[in-house]
This record gives structure tokens, sequence and C-alpha cells, in this order.
């Protein structure tokens, strides 16, 4: 009993485009409706509940009740796992200078 | 609940007792997460996150909500003791087989303190679960706190 927040778990859900596309979604606003997930995607809605509980499952997404209404929060400590994995300690800081020195340049080529 | 909200949730090796223990205790939330968490931990009292190298600088206070051992706390979180930055954190801790699920929301948050926030969380919570299955909090937090 430790599929759930397994590492298997938040690969395979993260090896999906439509489901990386969720999580950049929640990630933009956090704490949605499955009706406010399903807005503006050419996907059905069966599939986003599918694709949905894949990510539940991974500990990627955590659905809490408020009142009448399911809202759907991006929850980032699996990743941070996995980030802690394989990130040094002395590392971190050096790779967060890299991806800001991408990211800059790449904002300049616009 | 606001749009300004968060939510963790982590699975821990534990039992519900140790982790309300490793949240209450100030000796234990100095071994993973570099401040002592220092209250009574009674609902009304005020608590304070006091760093453990340098206990006369306090990097967050406020009051006690709801405490109903070893199952939810509730507390007001002013950062850097800031009063007028006040947000809400609610711990939830529910058995899951062998298991213990921890959910950590953090909500009413003004955008300034949502940054530092956003960072902080999952580190302090993959340190506790470390913490607690192995007896060693990381030692990022520790440097984080230090280099602050």
């Amino acid at each position: 009993m430790h599929i759930i927040g397994g590492v298997d778990g938040v690969f395979k859900a993260l090896a999906d485009p439509h489901r990386r596309c969720l999580l950049d979604r929640l990630y933009k606003r956090n704490g949605q409706t499955l009706g406010d997930l399903c807005a503006g995607v050419d996907i059905t809605r069966q599939a986003v509940t599918k694709h949905l509980k894949v990510l539940q499952d991974a500990n990627l997404v955590v659905a809490i009740w408020r009142g009448r209404e399911k809202l759907h929060y991006l929850n980032p400590v699996p990743i941070h796992q996995v980030y802690q994995r394989w990130i040094g300690k002395y590392e971190s800081n050096r790779l967060a200078m890299l991806v800001q020195l991408k990211n800059t340049l790449e904002e300049k080529k616009k | 609940m606001n749009q300004l909200s968060f939510v963790y949730v982590i699975y821990i090796a534990s039992t519900p007792e140790k982790v309300w223990e490793a949240l209450t205790n100030e000796n234990l939330t100095a071994e993973y997460w570099a401040h002592k968490n220092v209250s009574d931990w009674k609902t009304g009292s005020k608590w304070e996150h006091r760093r453990a190298k340098d206990f006369s600088k306090i990097d967050g206070a406020g009051e006690i909500i709801e405490s109903v051992p070893p199952k939810k706390l509730v507390i007001s979180w002013a950062e850097g003791g800031n009063v007028e930055k006040k947000s809400r954190v609610s711990f939830e801790i529910e058995p899951v087989f062998d298991t213990v699920r921890l959910t950590v929301t953090h909500e009413e948050l003004d955008s300034a303190t949502l940054r530092g926030i956003t960072q902080g969380w999952p580190a302090v919570l993959s340190s506790l679960k470390t913490f607690l299955e192995s007896g060693h909090g990381l030692d990022l937090i520790r440097r984080w706190t230090e280099e602050r």
C-alpha cells in the first residue's frame, strides 16, 4: 500500500500531454471545478475526468469539496520529492540560474 | 475558500499521534523545519515560529484557531509576526491503512506572501516526512533558514 504518491504513478501521470496541460492550468489558477477544467479543451468531459483520476492517484491533484463545489488543486509535493531525489544539495542555486538564463534569452528572441 | 489558496497533501509512513507530535513539539520542529514552533496549542492561544539557531528571531506568529489532537490543527499565520498580513493554515491528519495522509491548506494569502509560501511548503513537508520515516530532517531547510 504505497501506490499513492509512488514515483511510478508520478511519472505515468506526467507522461501524458493532456495531463500536463491540466497541471499547467491549475498552476495558473489553482482550485478549479471539473466544469472550469473542461472549458476550452478539445477533449470530452469523460476524458478530463479520467485524466484527473490518474493525477489524483499520483497525488499531483487534490480535490476538495467547498459547499457544493468540488475544487481541484495542484499538489506540488510529489514533484518536489522527485526533484529532491536527484538534485544534489548544492546544485539547486546553479540550476535555478541556468533556467533563469534560458528563460531570459528565449524571452528576448520573441 | 478564496482564489489565493494552496492545498498540499503528503503521505507519511507514521501514526497520527506521531505526526501531531512532530507538528507541535518545538524540539521536533527544530529538527526538520529549522524553527521552533512554540505554543501550548490550545484553541485561542498564541504561537510563534522562532529560529532554532537564533531563538530571538521570530519568522512567523499567530493564534490557534482550532485544536483537535491528533486530527486537526488550524492556526493563523502572520509572516514575520506582521499582523497585517495574516493568513490561515490548516493541518488535517487522517490515517490511511498503515500510513498517514497529511493535508495542509493555506488560505487567505496575499500575493506577496504567496511566492515564499509556494516554494516553502513542499520542502517543509518533504523534510517532515523524511524526519518521521528516517529520524533526520532535510539539510536544505536548515540551509535556507541560515541564508535568509
